[in-house]
């Protein structure tokens, strides 16, 4: 009798252990639904736009409740870092089980097309958010392979442009920015002295030191992919292009070596806002500023250098960033997904939040608010709609990101610890990126 | 008391006739009276391991299988959403990954080397320290539990809290051991990098060093605790010194211990992720480009799952031979003995 007991117990774990297994296979098409009250809630994974993710919380959260008070729908917010973004899209695209709406950087929109996982903005739906005509050009030129209905729509519309302390400038004797790559560099020098330096970068950023590499492989006239969709990352365009951003550390020495090390997206922020570096070539960062106290008087924002048209390449001087809203499709409450969608890329929701970020509305019938006005967002609004060229919108779009930014990281590395990095090192360091590519 | 136990009685029988568990309506009792009482002894051990047996299968052997499978498709982006669709690579991925005239492969074959010099570095660097602090706290002295517990300090931090602290500490600017270096000793003319470059290689040690020497220090702590304080009598009375009592008792009784600690620490150093990962971000320096990570490059940064399915695979068919070969060494030299 004593015997039987454990006998009968190791049946029966056995059999709960295999009734749960297959309980777990059986839920799929319920997962997600967060129980009855699904109807009245939509997830929201957002993107880290302020200084921190509370900041962001913050920023978001009056918003969110309008909303709720407007329809009803409770949103859930999760607001994911950068490091993170991209894996869990991934993770919910491949498992099928995720937010009904995210935020994705409008650089990866052909990528995330590409795995189906969105909702496509066909022109029936985007007539419910007023149309193809109220977004501006390029931020709607950024969400998707051409041809194809965009599987996002804009909400945050940003670029690139060379932010410059006033005082520092003042004190070098320096009385405007630069207007050309060669008043950089001296601008620079000037400004390098007593432990400050001239320019900071985020040298082990993957995402900056490929948005970098577009631009100024842009302004010499590298094509990153052919017509085909062949990657081409190691042309001799490209090349000196990267060779020339390298040169502000290595050759110039108007950069910290120790921005070599700064990978987290904040650092070279945090460089120029504290002082320590005149120049920062940067998105939107008007939450980093307000918090440091920093108004206009102490800051200005110019156009970086545009490249000279007589030597060939293209006036670019920037690319098309921001960001870029997208309904999952196993999103468990579509169309309380797609009324978010409306309600972000309507007017009044755009003022607030672009004002908040010192991002831009990307709809045009938000620009009546004066606090597009300032001097910063004029200029940036400048530089989106005249010298701001869209990163390809080809679906191996984000293996450039991560391989050619990888190939930087590793030569700003080399740079830092003292090796010469000549024209034929970073060639060698493209051609193998390249290469990782495969068929 | 000896402490490998791997045999006991019984476990080596086979049950006499192909039992596996009864059916569920075995439960009732009638039916359960019927089997005969001597299979019903012989399949209990077997019927309690069943529930580890299948949640092992569940939590380890499908992924696995599932990753096996991943290695022979074409998974990008195009098909993340419905694996099914993604078409056969056959042993393309395979080909790739050996390839080392290809840029995929040449990186492989240097992340692989890259990690088995750190995991022979770590695993005999922590294996010295920790017998060392063993050995040395082998006697009973005042504060000896203070220090053990100073000792297990890092074993016992979360790896996020302490690599992370690691990371700062290491920054060339701001960070302490530059501070110490370079500001209080004077040792280096320019600030050195510890986190890019040549030296990340050495921070990478010296950080997992850190973080794993608790865990030998701890189990040939347990080791000593077995060895009978009669054998070093022994050998005392027949005028063996400390050095000799160390060669001749100590390190031959610690022997099964040291063959699993060894092995142990062996696997978890070769695939550690998390201590590059937290320390470095996803993008290690060349020069510390240790294989969990690079294989998680090519898979999660680059969309290419299949790819790094087969670089896993492979990985894992590296790991089950080393094992294999150390535990058919090991042992042949024990039982020669």
């Amino acid at each position: 009798m004593r015997r039987r007991k454990p006998y009968l117990l190791a049946v029966a774990g056995a059999l709960v252990l295999a009734a749960t297994a297959c309980g777990a296979d059986d839920s799929p098409s319920t997962a997600g639904s967060a129980g009855g009250s699904a109807a009245q809630t939509i997830t929201y994974w957002a993107s880290n736009q302020g200084t921190s993710l509370e900041n962001d919380k913050e920023v978001l959260r009056p918003e969110l409740d309008r909303f709720t008070k407007e329809t009803g729908i409770t949103v859930n917010l999760e607001v994911v870092p950068w490091a993170d973004l991209l894996n869990r899209i991934l993770a919910a695209t491949t498992s099928g089980k995720g937010p009904d709406v995210v935020n994705i950087g409008n650089t990866w929109s052909a990528s995330l097309q590409a795995t189906g996982a969105f909702v496509p903005w066909d022109d029936a739906l985007l007539k419910t958010l007023g149309g193809k005509e109220r977004f501006l050009g390029p931020s709607l030129a950024a969400t998707g392979a051409p041809g194809q209905p965009p599987t996002a729509v804009p909400i945050y519309g940003m670029t690139y442009g060379l932010f410059y302390n006033k005082k520092m400038f003042e004190e070098a004797g320096i009385d405007k920015p630069p207007a050309t790559w060669d008043e950089l560099i001296a601008d620079g020098k000037k400004l390098t002295k007593d432990g400050r330096w001239g320019l900071a970068v985020e040298g082990a950023s993957v995402s900056e030191n490929a948005h970098h590499a577009f631009i100024f492989g842009r302004q010499h006239g590298a094509e990153l992919f052919d017509a085909s969709g062949k990657p081409h990352f190691d042309s001799d365009q490209e090349t000196r292009a990267i060779k020339q951003y390298l040169d502000l550390m290595a050759v110039h020495k108007i950069v910290n070596p120790s921005n070599a090390e700064y990978a987290n997206g904040t650092e070279a922020v945090q460089d120029f806002v504290s002082g320590k570096a005149g120049m920062l070539m940067w998105q939107s960062i008007a939450t980093q500023l307000k918090q440091a106290g920093w108004s206009e008087d102490d800051y200005g924002l110019a156009p970086i250098p545009l490249p000279d048209p007589s030597q060939g390449g293209e006036q670019v001087n920037a690319m098309v960033a921001g960001i870029n809203l997208a309904v999952f499709k196993t999103a468990a409450n579509t169309d309380g997904a797609l009324k978010f969608a409306q309600f972000m890329t309507s007017r009044q929701t755009q003022q607030n939040l672009n004002k908040a970020y010192g991002s831009l509305p990307t709809v045009t019938d938000a620009y009546d608010d004066p606090a597009f006005e300032s001097e910063t967002v004029k200029t940036f609004q400048q530089i989106l709609s005249t010298t701001a060229a869209p990163l390809p919108q080809v679906a191996q779009e984000s293996q450039f990101e991560t391989l050619v930014g990888n190939a930087m990281n590793q030569l700003f590395a080399d740079v830092a610890s003292g090796k010469p990095v000549t024209q034929e090192a970073v060639k060698a360091k493209l051609t193998e990126a390249n290469q990782q590519m495969g068929g | 008391m000896v402490v490998s136990t791997t045999s006991r009685p019984g476990a080596g029988r086979r049950p006499a006739s192909p039992g596996g568990p009864p059916p569920p309506g075995g439960l009732r009792r009638g039916i359960a009276d019927r089997v005969p009482a001597r299979l019903r002894r012989l399949a209990l051990p077997y019927l309690l391991i069943l529930p580890a047996v299948l949640l092992e299968l569940l939590v380890h052997l499908v992924p696995m299988v599932i990753g096996i499978g991943m290695s022979f498709l074409k998974l990008t982006q195009f098909f993340l959403r419905n694996w099914s669709a993604a078409p056969s690579a056959g042993l393309g991925n395979y080909r790739v990954a050996v390839d080392f005239d290809g840029a995929v492969g040449r990186s492989l074959l240097h992340s692989f080397l890259v990690t088995v010099a750190f995991t022979v570095l770590t695993v005999g660097l922590s294996w010295l320290l920790g017998i060392c602090g063993a050995v040395l706290m082998q006697g009973s002295f005042r504060g000896r539990a203070v220090l053990r517990a100073l000792f297990l300090v890092p074993y016992a931090l979360p790896v996020y809290a302490g690599v992370i602290t690691w990371s700062f500490l290491l920054q060339r600017d701001s960070g302490l051991v530059n501070h110490v270096l370079v500001d209080q000793l004077h040792l280096f003319g320019e600030r050195p990098f510890w986190l890019i470059g040549s030296n990340s290689f050495v921070s990478l040690i010296v950080v997992c060093v850190w973080r794993s020497w608790p865990f030998a220090f701890l189990v040939l702590m347990a080791g000593l605790q077995n060895i009978s304080d009669d054998l070093y009598e022994a050998a005392a009375i027949d005028g063996a010194g400390w050095g000799r009592r160390l060669r001749a008792v100590t390190l031959p009784m610690l022997r099964p211990v040291n063959q699993v600690l060894v092995l142990v620490l062996f696997l978890w150093t070769f695939n550690d992720f998390n201590t590059p990962y937290v320390l470095f971000g996803k993008s290690a320096p060349h020069e510390a480009d240790l294989i969990s990570i690079h294989i998680y490059q090519s898979s999660f940064v680059t969309w290419n799952f299949g790819s790094g399915s087969a670089m896993s695979v492979l990985l894992l068919l590296f790991l089950l031979l080393v094992t294999a070969v150390y535990l058919v060494a090991t042992s042949r030299r024990r039982s020669d003995a």
